[in-house]
């Protein structure tokens, strides 16, 4: 199992990837929106994709809760 | 006649064409444009936010005039001439549509009629924006199977007759218009195995807002007691679509083009339905589509159209050489049900 720390790594890549923001920007007490200016559709493509990378299910209702990248870090910490 | 005449008596095998392809593909575009600017009169929105979300900058909307049928046989006219056949050469009129919005007759009939089809079989099929794929996979089947040597195929709607234009989720999105194309018999291959179905549980993320029984008989059920009845629209959850469109649609269409045998580097055109164009890129990446193969992007300027959009972008594609005749294009339609329909073609 992936450690907080790697999947850190892996979900500033990913958020990198689809919302060209840079990866060190990426800290655990950012807000997706507010801070790093994740808009809703960008999200679900960042949850798509860490769904495809750390094997775990992020279901629609739940995406909701995931407000800053520590919470989406913890969810797949829990539930991976 | 002996019992044992009875047993083998077989009926006649119905035998059609080896090979189906399009013949011909038109369009109809409604003249009134309606830019965002109009639309932000509706709701509390911004032209950047609505280009940023969808990349649509304007939409056209049917006049009075230009009813599903009107658009319908404009489209499908200019279909059936570039096939280079005569109307009475149609053995079938296959219209799929959601915004037809009297049920009784098909407006298939009417339109089968007016564009000179004789006696055609015509009907009506509700399968929002795969509608034209799901006709497609008709109609091939009915060239090859020999009930219909020519079939004309139109995707026609009037969302705006459906647009809640104070819902800002969906206002700025749907738009009004018509594509046809004309299926018929082919030497070689020309539309390949379509990889259509549906999704039941997920039935309610896109739908319409109430039945019209509901909304019409009892107002109040809808409504709350003392308003006025609410015409229906089209809702969805934005989400969901997206995340269904980008992540199930995308294997979709990878197995149309498995199904046919054909790699993405091979394609000359992907014709994905004009649903948004965030959908539209993060499919591209999905399917990891070369750069190469030139994508559809008639959405900026005509909006969601459903069922008509594939047959509208393929013909925006033909006009301005995008891609042309004989390239392979994949095209994929996916939309209220959920339902989905893909399949790799030769553009006519």
């Amino acid at each position: 199992m992936a450690t907080q720390e790697e999947i850190l790594e892996g979900l500033a890549e990913i958020v990198n990837e689809i919302a060209g923001i840079p990866a060190e920007d990426v800290q655990l007490d950012k807000s997706f929106t507010d801070d790093l200016d994740v808009d809703s559709l960008s999200m679900v493509e960042v949850v798509v994709a860490a769904e495809e990378r750390f094997d775990v299910k992020i279901p629609d209702d739940e995406v909701k809760n995931l407000k800053t990248v520590g919470d989406a870090v913890n969810y797949i910490v829990a539930n991976s | 006649m002996t019992a044992q005449a009875h047993q083998t008596a077989q009926i006649k095998p119905s035998t059609g064409a080896q090979f189906s392809r399009i013949h011909g593909v038109g369009g109809y575009r409604p003249v009134r444009v309606i830019p965002n600017s109009e639309v932000l009169n509706w709701i509390e929105s911004s032209d950047e936010w609505i280009r940023t979300r969808s990349g649509i900058t304007e939409r056209r909307w049917a006049g009075p005039e230009e009813t599903v049928a009107e658009m319908s046989v404009q489209a499908a006219s200019k279909a059936i001439a570039m096939a280079g056949i005569a109307p009475e050469q149609v053995g079938g009129v296959i219209v799929a549509t959601v915004s037809h919005l009297k049920q009784t007759p098909a407006i298939a009939t009417e339109i089968a009629q007016r564009l000179g089809c004789g006696t055609a079989p015509a009907f009506d099929i509700s399968a929002a924006c795969a509608g034209f794929g799901y006709g497609l996979s008709l109609a091939d089947g009915m060239v090859r199977g020999g009930s219909a040597e020519y079939v004309v195929v139109i995707g026609v709607e009037r969302l705006s007759d459906l647009t809640d234009i104070h819902d800002r989720s969906t206002a700025f999105i749907f738009g009004d218009g018509a594509g046809a194309a004309v299926v018929g018999p082919s030497d070689t291959p020309g539309i390949g195995k379509v990889v259509w179905g549906s999704d039941g549980s997920q039935a309610d993320v896109i739908s319409q807002t109430a039945a019209w029984d509901t909304a019409f008989a009892k107002p109040d059920a809808v409504n709350g007691a003392g308003e006025e009845t609410k015409w229906p629209a089209l809702r969805m959850e934005g989400q969901t679509v997206f995340r269904w469109a980008v992540w199930d649609m995308a294997k979709a269409a990878q197995q149309a083009l498995d199904a046919a045998g054909i790699t993405a580097d091979q394609l000359g055109a992907f014709i994905p339905h004009q649903a948004n164009m965030r959908i539209i890129d993060a499919m591209i990446k999905a399917l990891k589509l070369p750069e190469s193969v030139p994508v559809a992007r008639d959405i900026a300027e005509t909006g969601n159209t459903s069922a008509a959009s594939i047959p509208l972008a393929m013909e925006r594609m033909l006009q301005s050489g995008e891609a042309k005749s004989g390239d392979l294009a994949l095209i994929i339609g996916f939309g209220a049900g959920l339902v989905y329909a893909a399949a790799v073609v030769t553009l006519p």
